[in-house]
Formats: C-alpha cells, sequence, structure tokens
C-alpha cells in the first residue's frame, strides 16, 4: 500500500479479475510484497500471533454454537453435553476456552511491545487508537464468553460487573435493569449475552482490518523506533516475515497445547463446574486472569461509583497515550530512564493482577490503591515529564545502520 | 536465538505469575489436602481400569445413595478410556434399574428396566426431596465433583479420608459433622467409607483409603472420560509441533542467510 504496486497478473484470468476487482493486487501488496523494516524481532510476531488467535476462536466458538444452547436451565448441560457426546467437543472446547486466555496473552505482551518502542507514537496514533478499541472488544467478548456455560463464576461474574452500571447516578438503576432484561442476571440476559458473544468477534474482525490498514499505510514501527528511508532498510514481508512469523506462531502452539491437553482448567475457576445457582453466592468471586488488573483497580477505591470511573478510566487513559508521551525518540531502546519506569510498569500490572486475586480486604486494599495511583501515574505525570528531562541515547542514522549496530554496538557508549 | 529463548523466558514468566494468582481458598482456614499418587496423572496418565471398577461399585453401593450422577449414563461405562464393561455387563447394569418412561399411547407413565441409553438414576426425583431427606442440605451431583472443587481428586480424597473428632471447644450443631478439610470444618455428610465396607470381588483389601483412592479414581473418570484420549492426543501434537518448528526454523535461517 505504501510506494508503487508491483503485482503483475500473469494468467488470463488475473489480468480479467485485476481489471474488475484487484483484490489479488491488494493481497499481493499487503502481504507478499509489503516492505517491511528488515530489524524486526520475535516481539513483532505476535500480531500474526493474534490474527490465528482470533480465527481460531470465530472456527471453534462456531462449532460449539452448534451445539450450545442459550437458556439458564439446558445451558450448563449442553456444554457437558458437548464435553461427554459431541465427537471431539472436548477438544473444541478446551480449545476455545483456552484460547480466551491465549489471545489475551499474545495481546498483552503485543501491547507491551508497543508499550516499549514507541510503536503508539507519530504517524501510527490512529494504528494504536484501533488496538486499543479491539482490546476493549476483546474485554466484552470474553466477558460475555465466561457467561455463557453458566456455571457459579458465570452467573456472579455477571452479576458483579453488570452491578457497575447500577453506579452510574440517576440512571443507573434503569441501566442496569435494561442491560438485564429483568431484575437480575437471568434468562433474558443469558440469551442476549450469547447473541453478543456471538457478534462482537466479527466487530473484532473488522476493526482488525482497520487496524491492518492504518499498519500499512505508515509502515511498521521497528526496534530502533526510526522510519524507513530507503529501500536498503526494508525485505518484502514474503518470505521473509511470513517464515519468522510463522516460526514465531510454532513456539505459541506449543505452549497452547500444554494448556490444552494436559492443563485444560487451570486457567479457569472450579466454581465454573457448579451449576449457576442465584441463592448460593461463592465465597471469592474472580474474574478470569485477563481481567484481575482491572478488578483490583475496580475494588481499590471504596465508593462503588468511583471505582467504576477509575476502572474505565484504566483503559480510555490508553487512547491518550500518543500525545502523553511527549519524547520525541520512539524507542525505549534509546531511553535510559523510560526503560527502568517500562519495567516498574509491568511489574506494578503484574502486582495488581495479584491483587485482583485476593479478597478485598486489609493490606490487599491498601496496596491495591498505591498501585492504582501508580499505574495512572506512569501515563499522566511519569510519561508527559520523562519526555521532557530524559536525555536520550544517540539514535542511529539509519535501520541499516541499527542492524549493523547491534553487531558491533558503536554507539551506545555515546549517551551513557 | 537468543531472543528466543528471552521470549520464551518472558512467556514462562507470564504464566508463572498466572499460577501466583490464584484466589486465596483458605478464608475458611481450612486444612490443605496432601498430593495424593493418582495413576491418571502426568503427560501420560491413563486410568487404573481395576480401581475404576472397584471405584464404580463404592459409587454404587455407598455414594449413589444419596448422590445424582446427572451426566454420565450407562453406555459409558464400556466406552473406551473408561471402566470398560462389557456390552453384556452394561445392558445388565443398567437392567437392575427401573426408569419411569413415557407417555404410552394411552398417556400413562410406565416403569421399565433401565437400558444402556440411560443416564444414572439419581437417588431422589428432585433437589426438594434430595433436601428434605438430608436434615436440609443437598448432596451435590457427582459428575462433574473432581472438576468443581479445587484441589481436584486430591481434595475429594482428604475429604473423604480425613473425619475426625472435633477439636476441644469447637461445637458441632446436630446433623453436621466435623472435616478439617471442608470449607468452614462442618460437613453434612457423615463419614461415608468405613474400612470393609464394600465387598471387593478382586481380592483388594477394601480399607479406607484404598475405597477412597478408587472411589476418587472414578470420579475422575466421570468429570474428565476424555482424559486418556485427550493426553495420548496431547503427547502426539506436542512431538508433531516440535518437529514442525524445528523446520520452521531451519526453513527460516535458511531464507535469512542472505541478510546477516
Amino acid at each position: 500500500m505504501s510506494g508503487e504496486s508491483t503485482y503483475n497478473p500473469q494468467s488470463g484470468f488475473t489480468k480479467w479479475l485485476d481489471t474488475r476487482l484487484p483484490i489479488l493486487r491488494l493481497a499481493h501488496d499487503s502481504f507478499v510484497d509489503y516492505p517491511t523494516p528488515k530489524n524486526l524481532n520475535y516481539w513483532w510476531t505476535f500480531g500474526g500471533i493474534l490474527t490465528f488467535c482470533l480465527i481460531t476462536q470465530i472456527v471453534t466458538g462456531i462449532i460449539l454454537a452448534m451445539h450450545y444452547t442459550p437458556h439458564i436451565d439446558f445451558a450448563f448441560a449442553s456444554v457437558e453435553h458437548i464435553m461427554r457426546d459431541v465427537n471431539y467437543g472436548w477438544l473444541i472446547r478446551y480449545i476455545h476456552a483456552n484460547g480466551a486466555s491465549m489471545f489475551f496473552l499474545a495481546v498483552y505482551i503485543h501491547i507491551f511491545r508497543g508499550l516499549y518502542y514507541g510503536s503508539y507514537k507519530a504517524p501510527r496514533e490512529v494504528l494504536w487508537i484501533l488496538g486499543v478499541i479491539i482490546y476493549i472488544l476483546m474485554m466484552a467478548a470474553a466477558f460475555m464468553g465466561y457467561v455463557l456455560p453458566w456455571g457459579q463464576m458465570s452467573l456472579w461474574g455477571a452479576t458483579v460487573i453488570t452491578n457497575l452500571f447500577g453506579a452510574i447516578p440517576l440512571v443507573g438503576e434503569s441501566v442496569a435493569i435494561w442491560l438485564w432484561g429483568g431484575f437480575s442476571v437471568d434468562n433474558a440476559t443469558l440469551n442476549r449475552f450469547f447473541s453478543l458473544h456471538y457478534l462482537v468477534p466479527f466487530l473484532i474482525l473488522g476493526v482488525v482490518v482497520l487496524h491492518i490498514w492504518a499498519l500499512h499505510v505508515p509502515g511498521n514501527n521497528n526496534p530502533a523506533g526510526i522510519s524507513v528511508q530507503t529501500k536498503k532498510d526494508t525485505l518484502p514481508f514474503h518470505p521473509y516475515y511470513t517464515v519468522k512469523d510463522a516460526f514465531g506462531l510454532s513456539i505459541f502452539l506449543i505452549l497452547f497445547s500444554y494448556f490444552i491437553f494436559f492443563e485444560p482448567n487451570v486457567l479457569g475457576h472450579a466454581d465454573n463446574y457448579i451449576p449457576a445457582n442465584p441463592l448460593v453466592t461463592p465465597a471469592h468471586i474472580v474474574p478470569e486472569w485477563y481481567l484481575l488488573p482491572f478488578y483490583a483497580i475496580l475494588r481499590a477505591v471504596p465508593d462503588k461509583l468511583g471505582g467504576v470511573v477509575l476502572m474505565f478510566g484504566a483503559i480510555f487513559v490508553m487512547f491518550l497515550l500518543p500525545w502523553l508521551d511527549t519524547s520525541k525518540v520512539r524507542s525505549g531502546r534509546y531511553r535510559p530512564l523510560f526503560k527502568q519506569f517500562y519495567i516498574l510498569f509491568i511489574i506494578n500490572c503484574l502486582f495488581l493482577g495479584y491483587l485482583g486475586a485476593q479478597p478485598a480486604e486489609g493490606s490487599y486494599v491498601i496496596m491495591a490503591r498505591i498501585a492504582t495511583v501508580y499505574y495512572f501515574a506512569h501515563f499522566l505525570v511519569i510519561l508527559p515529564i520523562l519526555g521532557v528531562v530524559e536525555k536520550p541515547k544517540n539514535v542511529p542514522q539509519s535501520i541499516s545502520d541499527s542492524v549493523l549496530g547491534d553487531v558491533a554496538q558503536p554507539n551506545v557508549q555515546a549517551a551513557e | 536465538m537468543n531472543t528466543i529463548l528471552k521470549n520464551i523466558g518472558l512467556m514462562s514468566f507470564m504464566v508463572l505469575a498466572l499460577g501466583a494468582t490464584d484466589p486465596v481458598q483458605a478464608a475458611g482456614g481450612e486444612k490443605q489436602p496432601a498430593a495424593q499418587e493418582w495413576s491418571f496423572a502426568g503427560p501420560f496418565g491413563t486410568y487404573d481400569r481395576d480401581a475404576l471398577r472397584r471405584g464404580y461399585k463404592v459409587y454404587k453401593e455407598v455414594c449413589a445413595s444419596c448422590h445424582g450422577m446427572e451426566y454420565v449414563s450407562f453406555r459409558n461405562l464400556s466406552q473406551e478410556g473408561g471402566p470398560e464393561f462389557s456390552d453384556a455387563e452394561v445392558k445388565a447394569i443398567a437392567a437392575g434399574y427401573m426408569v419411569q418412561d413415557g407417555p404410552d399411547a394411552y398417556g400413562d407413565m410406565f416403569e421399565r428396566p433401565g437400558l444402556p441409553k440411560d443416564r444414572f438414576i439419581s437417588p431422589f426425583p428432585n433437589e426438594n426431596a434430595a433436601r428434605s431427606a438430608n436434615g436440609g442440605a443437598y448432596p451435590p451431583d457427582l459428575s462433574l465433583i473432581n472438576k468443581a472443587r479445587s484441589g481436584g481428586p486430591d481434595y475429594v480424597y482428604a475429604l473423604l479420608t480425613g473425619y475426625e473428632d472435633a477439636p476441644e471447644g469447637v461445637e458441632m450443631r446436630s446433623g453436621l459433622y466435623y472435616n478439617p478439610y471442608m470449607a468452614g470444618g462442618a460437613i453434612a455428610m457423615a463419614q461415608p467409607l468405613y474400612d470393609d465396607m464394600v465387598e471387593y470381588t478382586d481380592g483388594t483389601p477394601a480399607t479406607l483409603a484404598q475405597m477412597a483412592h478408587d472411589v476418587v479414581t472414578f470420579l475422575n473418570w466421570t468429570a474428565e472420560p476424555e482424559l486418556e484420549a485427550r493426553k495420548r492426543a496431547g503427547v502426539m501434537v506436542l512431538i508433531y509441533l516440535a518437529i514442525f518448528a524445528g523446520l520452521l526454523y531451519f526453513s527460516m535461517r535458511k531464507i535469512w542467510a542472505d541478510q546477516h
């Protein structure tokens, strides 16, 4: 998409098609001859891995929907029917359930890669914003998917999250009732969650197309964080990055398969194998691991509305990131101070995740408050100030230089 | 290669971090179950066929008098990866129960002997009947019990063998029994298993520990009937992926050779 198209139709049919619907040209320019910086490392393989995850979830999900019954009296039994009577139903369901966790693992690596190498900075702000939208849609899809088996955590997780909307001033209660389709999480809620759970992945797919489009206009960022200048800086996507992505994916699949075949339930919660019961509340209501940091932020605030605002704020602050980071240098590789705060930020996020799994009492709440304040401070205080006070290392002249620099390291001593 | 190692290192770190986020289960201060040896543990685990059959006998003669087994059918007993009773044995087992069927051509319900297609017969017609017969407590369905309790088979084993006298100063309400593995320490089920309660036909001594081990093995099969097929497939998938990843790695080295 950037630069001249090099597509050259060979057969009569492809020439005929090219003048009517140049879809093969689009594919060629996007995935074959697309000029890609030559210095991308393995952290860049997660884009391809995420595409694989999305397609896997959609395909397994469509098959599961053929056997699933979205009704409170039959949902749990229909999942057991899938596990016991449907041919390879256990495989399809375990791929889908663990696939959600793998999808989030990959998306977190993808996001943190972007955070480190400054992939959100100009000219990639729209690309980043589309990514945050995908992430939000993923959380919505995952949350609603977790409700469908209608186990204890399904019901009570849904109750906790939908109750959050009750915190909205004035209209909160009406909004909650509208979401439930009744006066509590019940059959109407399960029905609409099933419908929406089927819809959202296709919305994600649509935004992914926009995300890739917004990627292909400015082109990939890269570990050096400097723009492509000449043809010497790039390689055609195929075969260089198709094979590298395929290798990265195959390693990822080994981890994925380990969970599917040997620990299929370790990432879930045992209580979700107990059928939903509105009369019995589980001792600890916890969301899936990938939502735990936000759950910790929610519960850190003594005021319900305040907790809800901060929890959503924790996601929405990412929309502003391209303008909050004031540094002109993209890659964290050349930002010695940023590097240290980046590591602190990761530790803080993992710590919030840990706190989200603990009961909201005593010192856990205090620690969650400190970690929450630090989370926001990273975006709202540290990043804006760092860009001004930090003295970055010398950035290489070109991507080709940086590749050679990886071997000889000539430009590191300058700033140290 | 260095970057790959870093990649894998980070992934495993994240996985460890996730493992560490397991929610606190011990809020009631209950005892943590000790790890037992299970034939079905590990990547090559399979069910001990004899233990499954003995476990079925314990289930049938003890547990089934109060607990249902909603999601298991008699036909499952002859399936591969389970107790693997013969078809004739399964027919005989099923025929030992009377099942309500109907309505017939006149609109009446009728009773008939069980068939392999039938689900296990629940001891009570509904939850209220079960509660009323058990002092208000509901004996949970056992189909999924090993998956539905944190700690899985180790927990169920610990619970079955962990009954003891209440410590001094702990007053048990009537109808409740002390069990340190139960959340809160009080359980409505009286100790269900005692030595020699069940007569094993294969000569195995029916000690409490043996019966508990057998019945928990059986309960693991009812919760995960696909376990053997799953682990077998998993080993093949991992071997395949390892070879595939190796081929891709060397293809990549070859393709990238002119760039280094």
